[in-house]
């Protein structure tokens, strides 16, 4: 009893202004969430009700099935999705299998240039993409290499954010556990994949995360690279409606849902760890 | 072994961690960063191999080259928009959600969900909300008696609709990142505020809030200009520029410089203006900015 009054208090408004202003927070989160619901709607309507002034949230016809279907199994989004995931997984285990390495050498061990490598990685955190886009694409160019798979993760294999945060996260690893396994004969590559990797799974997990969400949702580099419709991405694929592309709307907005449903579900599963993996470094995308 | 032998071992060992490293950032970074400066004096261009070097020929253009004085105003006019609004406003939403424990989470993932959305999708809801004769919003806003605007298709309007949709986009990233440096606020300056008479809300922010929220307010300032600047994917997506470049912002006119004309030389002497600016936010940043007060 006494608890159902006690949580009851704590959910009774301090005063009518608190009140108005969780109404007004609740109003604003609406107005987020309201582009999400419009286009789920939309995406289950036939074309001439996506544009119907008198917008409602249910469907007056039911056409979600065959809009879904069709872009599902009639449109190549399947490969768009399966292009993004595989860009997106490649990319994220090279940049884990150098940047791990590293950012340990760094944070444990000595050796000559240490200082001098660890310069470049912070002054390459300030690098973005769309400075080196040119070379990088006239070397890929050269090369023969454009709309492959490759050229859609080579500029991201390595990530010098990844090695600054691991290294930020071994140095807290204590030297003293270190010593005592090389003590008790632990090769150094045993020391890093059963000591101090374990320990690194938040800082991991979190990357993980960061990267992922980056490269899933990039438009930039796919557009430069990508010419083909067998290697689209998912969000590449958003660019083809810029014209009319699809005079279909209701499949359209049914695309816009496939396309951004994965990483959107994957934040109501994980939310903890997308906000902590997103916000890590500081500049969005 | 010895311990020298061992210690040898050891140098190479950490030596072999980071070559795959080392070497992909000499290819990724170095190298085209050291090509880049080389590209900006040339004319170089995709289209012929035959190619001059024309010394600042093409940092003299720029000064001279409307599209680029256009773009660098569409671009201070879109960050004009865009950062006081999204500062100001997460930092009120941030206040206002600290003070209701029990609503957080749940408004913390609805204010958040636009930032993991993908926005080139999104992008598309936006043109279809903003449409001049069938748009919800212009729907709304004639119930109330305003409007109608041609949100996307006028070259008065286009920069605010971009701001708009950036904020939507943003103001849960930036909002986290209050909340964070609000929750790291010992409650005892609180009360000690409130002893010296300082328990009006107004009073508690100037006082106590603001001051402490320094270091945080400084970070989130630097990384929205920097995402300011890093306007791309709506424009792409919605405008191409237009209509009649109105649109056409810093990163936008580098990219159709370099990848739609092939005018490799001049794009590349913009990227590198570019990096110019993103480094004096990434000074900025590291001169007042404690990273530590973070995370």
């Amino acid at each position: 009893m006494s608890s159902i009054s006690l949580s009851l208090r704590s959910y009774a408004p301090r005063s009518v202004w608190s009140l108005i202003g969780t109404l007004f927070l609740f109003l604003g989160a609406w107005v987020m969430v309201f582009p999400f619901i419009w286009m789920v709607s939309s995406s289950l309507k036939p074309t001439d009700e996506v544009y119907d002034a008198n917008f409602s949230i249910i469907p007056r016809t039911f056409k979600g099935f065959e809009n879904y279907y069709e872009v599902l199994f009639n449109q190549p989004y399947l490969i768009y999705l399966m292009n993004s995931f595989l860009v997106c997984c490649g990319i994220l285990i090279v940049q884990l299998i150098t940047a791990v390495p590293a950012a340990y050498a760094l944070a444990k061990l000595k050796f000559r240039g240490s200082s001098i490598l660890f310069g470049t990685v912070i002054a390459a955190l300030t690098i973005p993409i769309n400075v080196t886009s040119i070379p990088i694409y006239v070397a890929l160019a050269k090369t023969g290499l454009l709309d492959t798979y490759l050229a859609m993760m080579l500029p991201f294999f390595i990530s010098v954010f990844a090695i600054f945060l691991f290294r930020q996260f071994f140095r807290g690893f204590p030297d003293s556990i270190i010593d005592a396994a090389r003590v008790d004969g632990f090769s150094e590559m045993e020391i890093i994949l059963r000591l101090v990797l374990p320990s690194a799974v938040p800082a991991i997990a979190a990357f993980s995360v960061f990267s992922f969400v980056a490269h899933w949702n990039d438009l930039y580099w796919p557009l430069i690279v990508v010419t083909s419709q067998d290697k689209m991405t998912a969000t590449l694929s958003m660019m083809q409606y810029q014209s009319d592309f699809d005079t279909d709307y209701g499949r359209t907005f049914a695309s816009a849902t496939v396309v951004t449903a994965p990483m959107v579900i994957a934040f109501l599963f994980a939310r903890r760890l997308f906000i902590r993996g997103i916000t890590m470094t500081g500049v969005k995308g | 072994m010895s311990l020298g032998t061992k210690k040898r071992a050891q140098t190479r060992l950490a030596y072999m961690l980071v070559l795959p490293a080392t070497l992909l950032i000499l290819g990724i970074y170095i190298l085209p960063i050291l090509t880049v400066f080389g590209i900006s004096f040339t004319d170089y261009s995709l289209v012929s191999n035959y190619y001059e070097f024309v010394g600042l020929e093409n940092y003299r253009h720029m000064l001279a080259d409307e599209a680029f004085g256009n773009a660098i105003v569409n671009t201070l006019i879109y960050a004009s928009l865009f950062l006081p609004s999204s500062f100001i406003i997460s930092l009120f939403l941030a206040i206002a959600i600290q003070e209701r424990k029990q609503f957080r989470s749940i408004l913390e993932v609805l204010y958040f969900l636009p930032v993991t959305s993908t926005l080139a999708a999104m992008a598309l809801v936006w043109a279809a909300l903003m449409d001049s004769n069938q748009g919800v919003i212009n729907h709304w806003a004639g119930a109330v008696g305003l409007g109608p605007f041609n949100w996307l298709g006028s070259e008065t309007m286009v920069l605010f609709s971009m701001a708009l949709i950036s904020l939507w986009s943003v103001i849960g990233f930036n909002m986290v990142l209050f909340l964070a440096g609000l929750t790291a606020i010992p409650s005892s300056l609180y009360e000690a505020a409130a002893i010296d008479g300082a328990d009006h809300p107004v009073d508690r922010f100037f006082r106590v809030t603001w001051p402490m929220l320094g270091p945080t307010s400084m970070f989130v300032a630097v990384t929205s200009s920097i995402t300011a600047f890093k306007l791309f994917d709506t424009v792409a997506i919605l405008t191409q520029g237009g209509p009649n470049r109105s649109s056409e912002v810093f990163l936008y006119l580098t990219f159709l410089e370099g990848f739609e004309y092939f005018n490799m030389g001049y794009s590349a002497a913009l990227s590198l203006v570019f990096l110019g600016i993103i480094f004096l936010f990434a000074l900025v940043q590291a001169l007042f900015v404690d990273r530590n007060v973070q995370y």
